[in-house]
């Protein structure tokens, strides 16, 4: 791999040097003071800032529940993404817009209106409590609030997939006699592969750092529905301020290190599918 | 004499960029919006008639922690009144901003008026909560906030323990585990008073919540009577809301003079009415009488006899690892 290589727009140097720039004013100078601080008080204070039960608690929480949010958004944002690109219907337009939704709406909204709909009094709640589903204040209520806010992303990120990809491939798979779960497990799964797992890392992403919308909704009971946002904020308001950066460190680093594992992955399958 | 003349046209420079209204900031924990509001608008009043300059005071409000750490930040706060002594206390030693004794400079330890923590619960009582004792019943749900992060929930986290260690004849052990069955009985803790409030108010969750005895006023006045009903409990604890002046701040906006009337005039007596108007117990005695019927006779005791101060208390129980992170922990 060439290091330089030729392009349309010219100047990569000067291209290149905005981007370094950026990068480092908005990412990387606020993320190495994150570091530096959590050094500030030493490795034993650093060590029992993460290690303590209820941050671990909430690490498991966080993690997981992201983790399930983004699976989840992932199975019903292609669902819907393949039916506003597949299926022409009335209101369409609509059911477009609507999608990008949860990317405006102030996330306190999102979670004060979906504690309002879970409570034991609540619309769905009122149904679902006496089945012995509890969502709100619960881990399950946390799951709903990230699916709620990470499904955009994953609609966003297959839908123009599905839009460029040829009806041709489908119609030929077909004529080769090819079942349809062949059609959708050989053809337009590794066609979307990559735009899912897009999709999903940046839904996992953005469910780790959220804090608007679960709060309300989590009952933020300490080992039980704590999330790591919310115990960096207790520790900052107990000014214990490298505690709270400590915990945010190890978040930070967790979840570079997934984000890159997810991006190696989606290097790969995109290679696998592209022609060569 | 240029000495003079100097002084006269230094006073002019600095009378000329007085000009305009003085400006205070009084930052405050969360539910003194209301009473605040009334103290200002009466301050500036009075002031104006004194001196013949205008003050205009403006309020920040939130959760008292929170409060006090912005102002270690550097919310230019001329004015501290906040929910505990304890997050005054961090402002002289983290942030230097007020002297060590501030606590002894003004009467009543610096608190003018007092208040404690009360239960709120649905009309008629449904439930039949008396007492701290039948809040550890089997189904009751207690809304009360998180005491890491809210000052109005370490009240009600003390007074509960306070109950408990008289009711056991100071048997540590024995309040540990009632207060840990009292969190064993709260579905949800928000981080500030207003939250729990909410929660409890507008999202109709839970049946009793602890609350500062003015909330519980503001949120019977302002939300019907014929939904909600104030149970005042046997024994309670004294909760002191001190004031001060954030001296650095106030010495570098030269807002000195006006500031320390401030706080006088919460003592005073038109200041004492505005406070039993708001539902905190006056110090001064004749407000108190005057307003007598609104202050049912409760038993008090203080963080000081029971507790031995704030800086021992917070350690002891909201420090991590401390009494309220065991409770939570597993097998106990």
């Amino acid at each position: 791999m060439i290091f330089k290589r030729q392009s349309i727009l010219p100047g990569f140097w000067r291209a290149f040097s905005y981007t370094a720039l950026y990068l480092s004013l908005i990412v990387l100078i606020p993320l190495s003071a994150v570091f530096l601080k959590s050094s500030t008080s030493g490795w034993t204070h650093f060590l029992q800032s993460i290690r303590s039960p209820n941050v671990v608690a909430a690490y498991r929480l966080s993690f997981g529940a992201s983790l399930a949010a983004g699976l989840i958004s992932v199975v019903v944002g292609f669902l819907i993404a393949w039916v506003l690109v597949r299926y022409h219907f009335p209101g369409k337009a609509l059911a477009d817009a609507l999608v990008d939704l949860p990317f405006a709406l102030p996330t306190a909204v999102a979670g004060i209106a979906l504690t309002s709909l879970y409570t034991e009094n609540g619309w769905l709640g009122h149904y679902l409590v006496p089945l012995g589903i509890r969502v709100a204040f619960t881990p399950l209520g946390v799951i709903v609030a990230l699916t709620f806010i990470g499904l955009p992303f994953v609609v966003r990120s297959v839908q123009p997939v599905l839009e460029d990809a040829d009806l041709e491939l489908e119609e030929a798979a077909s004529s080769l006699g090819a079942t349809r779960w062949q059609i959708f497990s050989r053809v337009i799964f590794p066609m979307v592969r990559p735009a899912l797992l897009t999709g999903f890392a940046l839904a996992f992403a953005r469910a780790l750092g959220e804090y608007g919308s679960v709060i309300f909704i989590a009952g933020n009971l300490p080992m039980k529905t704590e999330i790591v946002p919310l115990l960096i904020v207790t520790k900052l308001e107990q000014y214990d301020y490298s505690g709270a950066t400590a915990i945010a460190v190890v978040m930070l680093v967790t979840s570079f290190l997934l984000l890159l594992f997810i991006n190696i992955l989606q290097r790969r399958s995109r290679r696998f599918t592209e022609p060569a | 004499m240029t000495s003079k003349a100097l002084l006269i046209s230094a006073l002019t420079v600095s009378a000329l960029f007085a000009a305009g209204p003085v400006k205070l900031l009084n930052v405050s924990y969360d539910p003194t919006r209301e009473l605040y509001q009334g103290v200002n608008a009466a301050f500036a009043k009075q002031w104006k008639a004194k001196t013949g300059v205008d003050v205009q005071i403006s309020q920040s409000h939130g959760g008292s922690g929170k409060q006090a750490r912005a102002v270690i930040d550097g919310l230019q706060a001329d004015i501290v009144t906040l929910a505990l002594a304890y997050d005054i206390d961090v402002l002289a030693e983290k942030g230097k901003l007020v002297p060590q004794n501030w606590q002894s400079r003004l009467p009543n330890n610096s608190t003018p008026y007092t208040s404690t923590i009360v239960f709120l619960v649905r009309k008629g009582n449904p439930k039949h909560i008396k007492d701290w004792e039948d809040l550890v019943k089997p189904g009751i749900g207690v809304i009360t906030p998180n005491p890491k992060t809210s000052g109005g929930a370490r009240w009600s986290y003390l007074a509960a323990w306070g109950y408990a260690l008289k009711k056991n004849h100071g048997d540590e052990k024995k309040a540990q585990e009632f207060v840990t069955r009292v969190y064993k009985n709260v579905p949800v803790l928000d981080s500030g008073a207003r939250g729990s409030t909410t929660t409890f108010v507008q999202r109709g969750i839970g049946d009793v919540l602890l609350s500062w005895e003015n909330e519980a006023y503001l949120a019977l006045n302002q939300l019907g009577k014929d939904k909600f009903e104030i149970v005042t409990p046997s024994i309670s604890i004294l909760a002191e809301p001190p004031v001060s002046i954030v001296d650095k701040v106030a010495a570098k906006h030269g807002t000195m003079e006006v500031a320390k009337a401030y706080l006088q005039f919460l003592y005073s007596e038109e200041g004492q009415e505005i406070g039993a108007k708001n539902y905190y117990r006056p110090q001064s005695p004749q407000a108190l009488a005057k307003y007598s019927s609104q202050f049912p006779k409760i038993t008090l005791f203080t963080i000081d006899d029971t507790f031995g101060g704030w800086q021992k208390t917070q350690k002891k129980h909201f420090e991590d690892g401390g009494v309220f992170d065991k409770i939570y922990s597993p097998g106990i």
